[in-house]
C-alpha cells in the first residue's frame, strides 16, 4: 500500500499527535488540524520542531500534533520566556509556540511584549476565545466590552487587542485569522513559520461550552457573520515554484527569509501589509464598525531577529564543548595575574 | 607616645556617595597590599545613587583576617552629615583625620586629631574643575600614606593598576595624592601608634577578587553559553562582569561572533525562564539574582524541579525582607532557596564560603545540574560578592565539563528508539534525556510542569504520580552524596563544635584563633551544599555542644541541621545568630560562645 509523502517523505499521519482531550467542536481542534496540514505541507522535519506552551486549554494543544517532535508546555503566561532561551540555545530549531488568550493578554502580557520587541524568531498563535475555559468560564482580557458570559455576566472592560499591542510594538509578522477558516489559517501559518521573527497570528477561536451563545463576540455564528478578510492568503513555499494567476494589480507578492512567497490577493480594502499605520487603521476601522478584521496585518521582512542582534553563531551554542568555551591555560594565567 | 601597632589597624573612610571616594580606596587597599600587607576590604554602601553617607573599612592585620572588625583605628572624615556618629566609632587612642572645618569642640579627647584643609587644598591645588571632586578624594589617600608611612613605590603602582584601562588619569591622581602625603610632611609630627611596614611570607602568590568577579570567570569556565538576568544589587555585577569576561574571551574579534548570549530580561520571571528554556535546548544556562527576584522565580523553580530541567541560578543574598536593606548582607535565603516553590520541592544549594569556592562552585554548578537535571543554586551574599577578598589564584579546571546523561541519535538506533524520559534505568534516580534537534523519530517528548509518566506522557495517576515523586527523593539522595563535601577541622580535638557556611567562614576562622588563643579552642565543620551531608551528623555526634552560625534572624541552618539529626542528636545544637547587614565580625561568635559554655550545664 503506497502512502503520500511531503518532501522529507513523511506521511500526513507523521504530524499527528496523541489523541485531544479538548470538548468535541473546540476551535482549538481545528487549529490543531490545520497546524498539522501547514506542517507535512511544509515539510517540516519533526526533530527541527520545538513545541512550546503556557498554561491554558491552548497550551495543552502541542502535545495532538507531531508526537515525534520536542515539546515544552511550561508554566502560565511564560511561554516567550522559554522559547526565547531554547531559541538561543539552539537557533537550528523552528520554535513553534501556541497560547490562549489569558495566557498573552492577562499574565503574560508582559512577555508577550517583550518577545515582541526582541523579534524572536518563532510563531506564536494566539488561540483566542475570550474565556478562561479550563477555570469554566470567567472572562478574559480579549473579551468585548459587553460581551455576555454564559451565565449572563456582562464584561465591563476595554478589550486587548492583541493584534494592536503587536502592531504598536513594532512586530514583525501580524496576522488574525479564524478558526473555521482553515483556507485562510493554513497559508497564513506557513508564512508564520518561514517569517524570521516573532510571528504573531491571533486565531478567533470559539469555546464551545463557554463562549459560543448569543451575545458572546467570539462564537461561531458571530465570527461568521462579522469576519471581514482583508486579502486572499497563498503561501508558496520556497521549494514550489511562484505561479500567480490573478490580474495585476490585484496581488502584492512578498518574499519571505527562506525563499517562501505570500501572495495576498486584494479584496475589498486596498491594504498594504508593510504599512504599520494602515494595519492600525484598519483594525480601528473594523472595530468601530463591529468587524472581526482577518487576514495578514504587517509584515517587515527587514527586521533582524534576536539570535542575529545578539550575534551567536548559525552553529547550536548547545553543540560547544570546553575547547571553544573555556579560556585558554594561557589566558587563564594571564587574566588571574591582572587580579594582582 | 604609647606601644607601636604596626600592620594591625582598621582604617574607615566615611564619605559621601557617588564623590568619587571608592576609587581613593581602592587605591589605598592596593598600595597596602602591593607592600606585601594583608588587606580586608568591606564597602558600605547606600541604595543610592550620590549623596548619602557611606563608608569604606579597610582592615589590615599581619595573619590576614578577612571578617570585618567593628573596631576603627584610624577615621577618614570626609562627610559633615555623618561626622559627630563617625567619631564615635573610633577606638580610644585612635586617630582621627578630619576636613579642618569640621569642629573638634566638645568632642572625644581621647584620640588623636589630624585636621586637614582637604577643601582650601582641593581649591588651591587641584588644577581641573571638572575632575576636582573626585580627586579631592585621593588627599586623603596621601595625607594616609604620609601618617602610616606607605612608600611612594605602592602608590604609584597602586594608581597605574587601579587605572589600568585610562592610563592618562594616572598623573593626575599621583598629583593629588601627592598634595596630601606633602601636607602631612609639612605640617604634622606624628602622635599615635600607628604605623605599616613592608612585610612578606602572606601575600605572596596571592590576588585580590570580588566573590561576584569570581562567579562569573566561573560561569565562563563552567561553559555557560546562555545567561539571563534583570538588575538587582548585590547581584547585578556578577553579569556584568560575565559580560566584560564574554567580550574579551568568547567574542571574535573579526566578525564580533559571540559565543555566548547574555540577555537583560524585562523581570525574574522572565531571566530565570530563558535561563530554563536554554538549559531545556541543551545549553549550560544561568541567571543570576538576590532575594525578590528569588521570590519572583519560584514558581519556574518548581517547574525546572518537577520536569528535570538544568539550569543554575545565583543567589547574591542581600538583607529583607521584601526590599530590606538591599546594600546590606544577608543569609537568610538559604532555607527558601532549598524547598524554593508550592509542593514538594527540594533543590541543590552551593554554599561557596571563599571566593576561590565562588569561582569553582559556579563552574561546578553546571556540571551538577546536566547530571542531576535539575536546578542548582549557588548561594554567595553581598560581603562576598561585592567586596575583594585575598585569595591565591584560582587553577585552571582538571576535568572535561560532565553534560550528564544524554542521549544522542546514536544512542537511540542503538536502543532501537526504546527509551523513557522519566524511566531509572541506573537506579540512581537520574533518567536519561534527548535534546531538542535530535535527528531520531523516538527523541523528542513533552516537558511538561503536569503529571507525568514514565514516558513523559500526562497522567492523572496516583501511582505514576508517587512513584515519581520517590523518585525525584531518591536522585537528590543520590546528588548528596556528590555534592562539595564539609570541610572538616577538628584539629582542636574540643568537645565544642562550631558550624558555618558562606561568607561567615572568614569571622568563624578569626573567632577560633581567638578562643584557642584564651584556651577554649573549638572544632568546624564548614558547611558547603544543601542536601547536608552525613558527615554533619556524624560531627555533632563527636562533641557534647555544637553551634550553628549563621548570618540571619531565624536560625534557618540550625533549623535544617536539628532536621537531620536523631532525636539524642538534637539537644546538642545550639544556635549563634548576626543579622543587622553588616558582616559578621569574629566577637559575634567568639562572645557568644564564650558566654553560652561559661553558664554551667
Amino acid at each position: 500500500m503506497s502512502t503520500t509523502v511531503n518532501r522529507v517523505g513523511l506521511p500526513r499521519d507523521a504530524y499527528k499527535g496523541a489523541a485531544t482531550t479538548l470538548c468535541a467542536g473546540c476551535g482549538h481542534n481545528s487549529i490543531t488540524n490545520h497546524m498539522i496540514k501547514a506542517l507535512y505541507e511544509l515539510g517540516i522535519e519533526p526533530h527541527r520542531l520545538a513545541k512550546m506552551s503556557g498554561i491554558g486549554c491552548s497550551s495543552k494543544t502541542p502535545a495532538y500534533f507531531v508526537e515525534s517532535a520536542h515539546g515544552f508546555n511550561g508554566v502560565h503566561g511564560r511561554m516567550p520566556a522559554l522559547t526565547t532561551g531554547a531559541q538561543l540555545a539552539n537557533r537550528q530549531l523552528i520554535m513553534l509556540g501556541v497560547s490562549g488568550d489569558g495566557d498573552t493578554a492577562s499574565i503574560g502580557l508582559g512577555q508577550f511584549m517583550h518577545m515582541i520587541r526582541r523579534n524572536v524568531d518563532c510563531t506564536y498563535i494566539i488561540e483566542d476565545n475570550g474565556t478562561y475555559g479550563l477555570t469554566k468560564g470567567q472572562f478574559s482580557a480579549t473579551a468585548d466590552l459587553g460581551s455576555v458570559q454564559k451565565k449572563g455576566a456582562v464584561n465591563t472592560f476595554q478589550p486587548i487587542d492583541p493584534c494592536a499591542v503587536a502592531l504598536t510594538l513594532g512586530c514583525s509578522f501580524v496576522a488574525r485569522s479564524f478558526s473555521g477558516d482553515g483556507k485562510q489559517v493554513v497559508p497564513l501559518i506557513k508564512a508564520a513559520i518561514a517569517h524570521r521573527g516573532t510571528a504573531i497570528l491571533d486565531i478567533i477561536s470559539p469555546c464551545v461550552t463557554f463562549n459560543d451563545h448569543d451575545g458572546s463576540t467570539k462564537s461561531y455564528s458571530w465570527v461568521k457573520d462579522h469576519e471581514e478578510s482583508i486579502a486572499d492568503v497563498s503561501f508558496i513555499p520556497f521549494f514550489e515554484e511562484v505561479h500567480v494567476d490573478y490580474e495585476p494589480g490585484t496581488i502584492r507578492d512578498v518574499e519571505l527569509h527562506d525563499g517562501s512567497h505570500i501572495i495576498l490577493k486584494k479584496l475589498a480594502e486596498d491594504h498594504d501589509p508593510s504599512d504599520r499605520r494602515a494595519a492600525m487603521q484598519v483594525l480601528e476601522e473594523g472595530r468601530a464598525a463591529g468587524h472581526l478584521v482577518t487576514g495578514l496585518l504587517y509584515l517587515d521582512t527587514s527586521m533582524e531577529d534576536f539570535a542575529t542582534t545578539e550575534h551567536i553563531p548559525q552553529r547550536p551554542l548547545m553543540e560547544l564543548g570546553e575547547s571553544e568555551l573555556r579560556l585558554s591555560r594561557d589566558d587563564f594565567a594571564q587574566f588571574m595575574s591582572e587580579f594582582a | 607616645m604609647t606601644q607601636q601597632i604596626i600592620n594591625d589597624l582598621t582604617i574607615q573612610a566615611a564619605t559621601v556617595n557617588g564623590s568619587g571616594s571608592q576609587t581613593a580606596n581602592l587605591v589605598l587597599t592596593r598600595a597596602i597590599f602591593h607592600m606585601g600587607i594583608p588587606v580586608a576590604p568591606k564597602n558600605v554602601f547606600p541604595s543610592n545613587i550620590e549623596g548619602l553617607p557611606t563608608w569604606y573599612q579597610l582592615r589590615v592585620t599581619p595573619e590576614g583576617h578577612m571578617a570585618r572588625s567593628d573596631k576603627v583605628d584610624i577615621l577618614i572624615a570626609f562627610n559633615p552629615a555623618t561626622w559627630h556618629q563617625d567619631l564615635k566609632t573610633v577606638r580610644a587612642g585612635g586617630v582621627v583625620i578630619h576636613e579642618e572645618v569640621f569642629s573638634t569642640a566638645d568632642v572625644r579627647d581621647d584620640v588623636v586629631y589630624y585636621p586637614v584643609p582637604f577643601s582650601k587644598l582641593a581649591k588651591s591645588k587641584i588644577q581641573s574643575d571638572t575632575l576636582r571632586k573626585q580627586l579631592a578624594n585621593m588627599l586623603y589617600v596621601g595625607v594616609v600614606a604620609g601618617l602610616l608611612g606607605i612608600p611612594w613605590e605602592a602608590l604609584d603602582h597602586a594608581v597605574k593598576r587601579q587605572f589600568l584601562s585610562k592610563p592618562k588619569a594616572v598623573q593626575v591622581n599621583l598629583d593629588a595624592i601627592k598634595v596630601g602625603y606633602d601636607y602631612w610632611q609639612d605640617n604634622f609630627s606624628k602622635k599615635d601608634a600607628y604605623s605599616l611596614e613592608p612585610m612578606t611570607g602572606v601575600v605572596e602568590g596571592k590576588v585580590l577578587v570580588e566573590g561576584n568577579q569570581a562567579a562569573a570567570l566561573g560561569a565562563l569556565m563552567g561553559g555557560v553559553t546562555v545567561a539571563a538576568w534583570y538588575p538587582i544589587t548585590p547581584s547585578s555585577s556578577l553579569c556584568e562582569n560575565l559580560i566584560a569576561y564574554a567580550e574579551r574571551f568568547r567574542t571574535d574579534p573579526k566578525t564580533g561572533e559571540k559565543l555566548i548570549s547574555v540577555v537583560q530580561a524585562e523581570d525574574e520571571l522572565a531571566a530565570v525562564g530563558m535561563a530554563i528554556g536554554a538549559g531545556w535546548a541543551g545549553a549550560r544556562s544561568m541567571t543570576s539574582t538576590s532575594g525578590p527576584g528569588i521570590s519572583l522565580m519560584a514558581e519556574f523553580a518548581g517547574l525546572a524541579y518537577y520536569a528535570e530541567v538544568p539550569v543554575v541560578i545565583f543567589d547574591i543574598q542581600r538583607i529583607g525582607p521584601s526590599t530590606g536593606l538591599p546594600t546590606r548582607t544577608s543569609q537568610a535565603d538559604v532555607a527558601f532557596a532549598f524547598t524554593l516553590s508550592h509542593g514538594d520541592t527540594r533543590h541543590i544549594v552551593l554554599l561557596p564560603g571563599t571566593v576561590e569556592e565562588c569561582y569553582e562552585f559556579a563552574r561546578d554548578a553546571f556540571d551538577y545540574a546536566d547530571r542531576f537535571q535539575t536546578p542548582v543554586f549557588v548561594l554567595s551574599d553581598l560581603d562576598l560578592g561585592m567586596n575583594l577578598w585575598m585569595t591565591p589564584e584560582f587553577k585552571y579546571p582538571d576535568k572535561p565539563f560532565d553534560r550528564g546523561k544524554v542521549l544522542s541519535k546514536q544512542d537511540l538506533e542503538r536502543l532501537a528508539g526504546e527509551w523513557g524520559r522519566y524511566r531509572d534505568v541506573d537506579g540512581d534516580g537520574v533518567t536519561y534525556r534527548t535534546l531538542p534537534g535530535t535527528d531520531h523519530p523516538a527523541a523528542g517528548f513533552f516537558t511538561r510542569g503536569s503529571g507525568h509518566d514514565e514516558q513523559a506522557r500526562y497522567t492523572e495517576s496516583a501511582e505514576a504520580y508517587a512513584r515519581n515523586m520517590d523518585r525525584l527523593t531518591h536522585k537528590l539522595e543520590t546528588a548528596r552524596g556528590e555534592l562539595p563535601a564539609p570541610v572538616l577541622d577538628e584539629g582542636a580535638r574540643s568537645a565544642v563544635g562550631l558550624i558555618a557556611f558562606g561568607s561567615t567562614h572568614a569571622a568563624v576562622v578569626e573567632a577560633r584563633e581567638a578562643l584557642a588563643a584564651a584556651g577554649s579552642p573549638v572544632d568546624y565543620l564548614r558547611l558547603r551544599a544543601l542536601p547536608l551531608s552525613d558527615e554533619v551528623s556524624a560531627f555533632v555526634s563527636r562533641h557534647e555542644r555544637v553551634y550553628v552560625v549563621e548570618q540571619n534572624r531565624d536560625g534557618q541552618v540550625y533549623d535544617i541541621v536539628r532536621l537531620a539529626l536523631s532525636g539524642e542528636l538534637v539537644g546538642r545544637v545550639h544556635s549563634i545568630r548576626h543579622y543587622n547587614g553588616q558582616p559578621i565580625p569574629a566577637a559575634a561568635i567568639s562572645e557568644p560562645l564564650q558566654q553560652a559554655e561559661a553558664v554551667p550545664a
